[in-house]
């Protein structure tokens, strides 16, 4: 049986040799992953979908200086990054110029798990998932991604630092400064469950 | 064994420590570290709540049907050689050339203008230098990637030479403005990243140690990512006081 890295290969020959079709597999292959990875990046579904359509656009745009013998998927993730590090520059620079808007409780960050069922752990669901959500708006860039990356995708430490460009050791300490900062915001209210 | 650090209790969590069962060994008999470490991973545990809306199975023809026109007329582009920016660059490009409006516009009579038409001065400005403060930002992104960049034999720098090549002419741009403003300081630092990312933009996509070696020692000989950070660092406290005046003028 062939894995993913393989056919993600033989796509990558096929779109070199000129059939812009095959590219169509690799999008099929890695679409809801990059999605994942854009919607925790940024918090937002509309800005999740546009990191997804420019993540494959600038892969199609690049693909001659994709390196065969390297892990495709590795190097979509690191497009896909720095898509979202792009939006989210971009965002904090529309959002200066913006009244600050109420949270939007309908989106899927706040969404209520329908399990969780009596009204107190109904609430406290929510108010853990926006402190969630604000504790990762707080984390610089880098650190975000680096979280999001070893949190969330279950990336090494290593493989982190392929994606963000980074040695091991800074990649390391992003997240340690990470990890950090969402232990400062979030434990006060952990802390009250006890 | 001394107490174990919040970085060793991070790493255990993440199953990367380098000794797991001397930490294990240690968290059974300290109850201080055992606590520690309970509490990271409740705090960690609750980050996952943050959920994912799901996607459908037919998720990626979906996002493939919006994209291939895309493609399509990038193809019908490919002719020319040299043609290579992003939409994103587009909007870097229009917004430089705002600002280099917003410049040159200090030098051209002001009866020529329909002012009441335009928005106030003070917002004009922060949005410039929040735009001038984004590209310094993005610039030192790609040099930083350029600096820590690794690998056995040669080096991929692809994806930082099409930003680059995204920069370049939104920085030409910032650059010349900032002459015309009289803005020494600023136009320098930026003659210099100029340069910089022209030469990643037409170097090679693969480089091999040595010119790798070669481009990050002219960045740390010119110290040009210490530059742009202090000129970045300083644009931003214009936008914040630029901010706080507006505000105050509101009240």
């Amino acid at each position: 049986m062939i894995s993913m890295e393989e056919s993600d290969a033989a796509a990558v020959l096929r779109v070199r040799s000129g059939d812009s079709q095959a590219f169509r597999l690799l999008v099929e292959h890695h679409s809801r992953n990059i999605f994942r990875l854009a919607y925790r990046m940024t918090g937002n579904e509309q800005d999740a979908e546009d990191v997804v359509q420019e993540t494959f656009f600038k892969a199609f745009r690049q693909l001659n200086g994709f390196e065969e013998r390297s892990n495709f998927s590795t190097w979509l993730y690191r497009i896909g990054v720095n898509c979202a590090l792009d939006l989210l520059r971009k965002r904090r620079r529309h959002d200066e110029f913006q009244e600050p808007l109420e949270p939007d409780h309908g989106r899927g960050v706040f969404e209520a798990d329908p399990h969780e069922s009596t009204p107190d752990r109904l609430v406290f669901s929510i108010e853990v998932k926006r402190q969630v959500t604000q504790a990762l708006e707080r984390l610089s860039p880098m650190e975000r991604s680096a979280f999001v990356l070893r949190h969330f995708e279950g990336m090494s430490i290593e493989e982190v630092g392929q994606v963000l460009g980074l040695q091991t050791s800074a990649a390391k300490h992003s997240i340690f400064r990470a990890v950090r900062k969402m232990r400062v915001a979030l434990e006060p209210l952990m802390s009250s469950l006890r | 064994m001394k107490h174990l650090n919040e970085d060793q209790l991070i790493l255990h969590y993440y199953g990367e420590a380098p000794d797991p069962a001397a930490i294990e060994s240690h968290l059974f008999s300290c109850a201080d570290c055992r606590a520690g470490f309970e509490g990271l991973r409740r705090v960690l545990a609750a980050a996952n709540a943050l959920q994912v809306p799901e996607r459908r199975e037919s998720y990626g023809s979906e996002v493939w049907q919006r994209l291939r026109p895309r493609l399509s007329e990038r193809r019908r582009w490919d002719w020319k050689p040299t043609f290579h920016v992003s939409r994103w660059a587009w909007a870097s490009l229009i917004t430089a050339m705002l600002v280099a409006a917003f410049f040159l516009g200090r030098f051209w009579p002001r009866a020529e203008i329909p002012v009441a038409k335009l928005p106030p001065g003070q917002v004009r400005e922060r949005i410039l230098l929040a735009s001038v403060a984004d590209h310094l930002e993005s610039s030192q992104r790609v040099l930083m990637e350029v600096v820590n960049a690794s690998g056995n034999g040669s080096v991929d720098i692809s994806q930082q030479q099409a930003s680059a090549e995204d920069l370049v002419a939104a920085n030409r741009l910032y650059r010349q403005s900032a002459e015309r403003a009289g803005e020494a300081g600023m136009a320098g630092v930026l003659e210099e990243l100029e340069r910089i990312l022209l030469e990643l933009a037409h170097s090679s996509s693969r480089l091999t140690s040595g010119e790798l070696n070669e481009i990050r020692r002219r960045i740390d000989t010119q110290g040009i990512l210490f530059k742009v950070r202090v000129i970045g660092d300083r644009v931003r406290e214009r936008q914040k006081a630029a901010a706080r005046e507006l505000a105050r003028r509101n009240l």
